[in-house]
């Protein structure tokens, strides 16, 4: 019998797929495959991996209160969704802000939003950013452009060793962040400075904008490149949650822990499939292809998996 | 003229001493840069980065969520040109207390148009949150990083290395904000900044002699640029504006002050000195001023221009220019 968090894991996964899914048919579009892909990751990173407190966040997202500046006293981050910030805790880093929609479910699953935030999304003066800000529930750094998140979780990472805190620092990316130079400054700089207080969770869904990221920009072999550049790199199955959680329960080591999560962008959803290799953003061609994603979420809602 | 050299290295030391949130990054130019005292005295605050220009800028972000006050140190092409992005989305949309301390304005460097940092006002001037300070002599080197350090929010240093001469009193401090009135008249109204500062207070003094009036400001705070008295004494010149900075003519101070004429409806004509639109090569700083325009005689040419009339200055009645060896052990012009 699987043990009680992996059900309540596989059961998050499941809520986020369907969110997710229920949003895309009732748009048109949505990043649908990115939930596909991720929703184990985020599901176990939220109810089994990350040390955090309960939200501090309303339950229903503030509207957008403008961006942190001198003249703008009322700024807060998204961060507080993810518990208080305490030494000992945990921190969690988005850093594709295009898996906005993801989170933003997985926060509903896991009870530290409504589901009346996930109905702001993309919504005008709301701060359930399509791409998430960091006012964006959830979200404590800017890491739309992408290359970045790691770096500054990189540097929140250093500067908690320099205070002496006990808490991580877990950074959620996407495999095509590795084909921007800066990444690889970051693990370079962590590499050399021995950070071992981050861990970062990779959606390896071999998928961007442009198509198959083999086509496109070949990333492989990854683990050996990380390993080269210092890096303490597992490789596992990104829907098998033994395999995902496992890393995170190890020492460290000295080494910048990463985890490669190899996913399939069609997970539970194999209509998908049809739309390979262009996954990115899911846009309905026809009233005909809504409908039928239409009727695989009214299958799930009867219960049928 | 009093030279003062390494002013920078000795006064962040001390200015350091008791604050320890405040660390160090740097990447690669610990010597060039002038903190390579600040890692002899306090090694557990200097980050080396190495060549890591654009995650040292959004790693910086990150000790800055976390309370502590980083100084990245290394050439302000560095700092402002190949992380833009990283300088505009980790740092100033997030409002975050990070220091750039960027050495080699505009052409003080014989590197040449690679090292040279020609459009940095102009182009840290448009992120919004930023704030830009320019040090014009030695005793502003003192103090810019204090004046620096008051403002809530990320700065960018303008920064001067090497054999600086003292041009202001020490005890008539560098202010935020605030313009240092160097001389007064009703003709023209000049505003400088930077190493142009210098070359302007040679040419009016001559022109001073010859009768004609000069409103001369020097200008640190390059944004906000929101000085009062700044407004006034464009306001009140007869024969015009000038403006003298070691940058492009497009987006620095000449642009400021285009801007303020405009919305104040000042009407003033408005004479740039500046690089003309142009990229530079690599020389001596003499050379360069003079090949380009921004020293003394180029202003004395821009009055006559603006008064109508020559006034006979020649190069020989301005006071000698500086000539500093190019590659002197206080690396006033070298890397």
């Amino acid at each position: 019998m699987m043990e009680d968090w992996k059900v309540e894991v596989s059961q998050a996964a499941l809520g986020i797929r369907r969110q997710v899914l229920d949003y895309t048919v009732r748009n048109g579009g949505g990043y649908l495959s990115q939930a596909c892909s991720s929703a184990e990751l985020f599901a176990l990173l939220y109810l089994r991996i990350m040390n955090i407190g309960p939200s501090e966040a309303p339950m229903v997202p503030e509207p957008f209160l403008g961006v942190p500046g001198p003249k703008n006293l009322n700024y807060r981050t998204g961060a507080a969704y993810n518990g208080p910030i305490a030494p000992d805790l945990d921190r969690f880093i988005l850093s594709p802000s295009h898996y906005a929609l993801v989170h933003y479910a997985t926060l509903v699953e896991v009870g530290r939003m409504s589901a009346e935030g996930l109905a702001m999304f993309n919504q005008d003066g709301q701060s359930v950013e399509m791409i998430a800000a960091e006012h964006s529930p959830g979200s404590e750094v800017m890491g739309g452009s992408l290359g970045q998140a790691l770096s500054q979780a990189s540097g929140i990472a250093f500067a908690r060793r320099l205070k002496g805190d006990t808490g991580r620092v877990w950074v959620f990316m996407s495999d095509g962040e590795f084909q921007e130079g800066q990444t690889w400054e970051a693990i370079e700089v962590m590499s050399f400075q021995n950070l071992d207080n981050i861990g970062i969770y990779v959606d390896v869904n071999g998928q961007q904008v442009d198509g198959r990221m083999e086509d496109v920009m070949r990333i492989e072999p990854l683990a050996s490149r990380l390993e080269a550049f210092g890096a303490r790199t597992f490789s596992v199955d990104g829907h098998d949650l033994d395999a995902l959680a496992e890393p995170a329960t190890l020492d460290p080591d000295g080494r910048p822990l990463v985890v490669l999560a190899y996913t399939d962008p069609c997970r539970g959803i194999p209509l998908l499939e049809e739309r390979r290799p262009m996954l990115h953003y899911v846009r309905f061609k026809s009233e005909d292809e809504r409908q039928m994603y239409a009727n695989t979420l009214a299958g799930w809602q009867k219960g049928v998996h | 003229m009093e030279m003062v050299a390494n002013a920078h290295e000795r006064t962040f030391v001390e200015w350091a001493k008791d604050k320890p949130e405040v660390l160090v990054l740097s990447a690669d130019l610990t010597s060039s840069v002038e903190i390579r005292l600040f890692k002899q005295t306090y090694p557990e605050r200097f980050i080396s980065m190495g060549l890591t220009e654009q995650h040292m800028m959004s790693f910086a972000a990150g000790l800055a969520r976390e309370g502590y006050y980083p100084f990245l140190h290394t050439f302000a092409v560095f700092l402002y040109r190949r992380p833009y992005d990283q300088l505009a989305m980790s740092v100033a949309y997030a409002n975050l207390p990070v220091r750039l301390v960027g050495f080699l304005p505009g052409i003080t460097t014989p590197g040449g148009a690679s090292h040279q940092a020609i459009d940095d006002i102009g182009v840290v001037r448009m992120l919004p949150n930023m704030t830009i300070v320019e040090a014009g002599d030695a005793s502003e080197v003192e103090q810019i990083i204090g004046v620096a350090h008051q403002v809530d929010g990320p700065v960018y240093i303008r920064q001067l290395r090497g054999e600086v001469p003292r041009l202001f009193d020490p005890s008539e401090r560098m202010a935020l904000g605030r313009a240092r009135h160097l001389s007064t008249g009703t003709d023209i109204t000049l505003l400088s900044s930077g190493i142009c500062t210098e070359e302007a207070m040679r040419a009016t003094a001559v022109l001073k002699s010859r009768g004609v009036g000069i409103e001369h400001l020097h200008v640190s705070t390059l944004k906000p640029f929101d000085d009062p008295a700044v407004t006034e004494a464009v306001a009140s010149a007869n024969r015009g504006v000038i403006t003298m900075e070691n940058h492009s003519v497009v987006g620095g101070l000449g642009s400021a002050v285009a801007d303020l004429i405009a919305e104040n409806g000042l009407g003033s004509h408005l004479r740039k000195i500046g690089l003309r639109d142009t990229f530079a090569h690599g020389a001596s700083r003499p050379y360069l001023m003079k090949h380009y325009g921004l020293d003394a005689t180029a202003l004395v040419r821009e009055v006559e221009q603006a008064i109508g009339e020559p006034l006979g200055i020649t190069a020989d009645d301005l006071a000698s220019a500086r000539l500093d060896a190019v590659h002197s052990l206080a690396k006033a012009e070298a890397l």
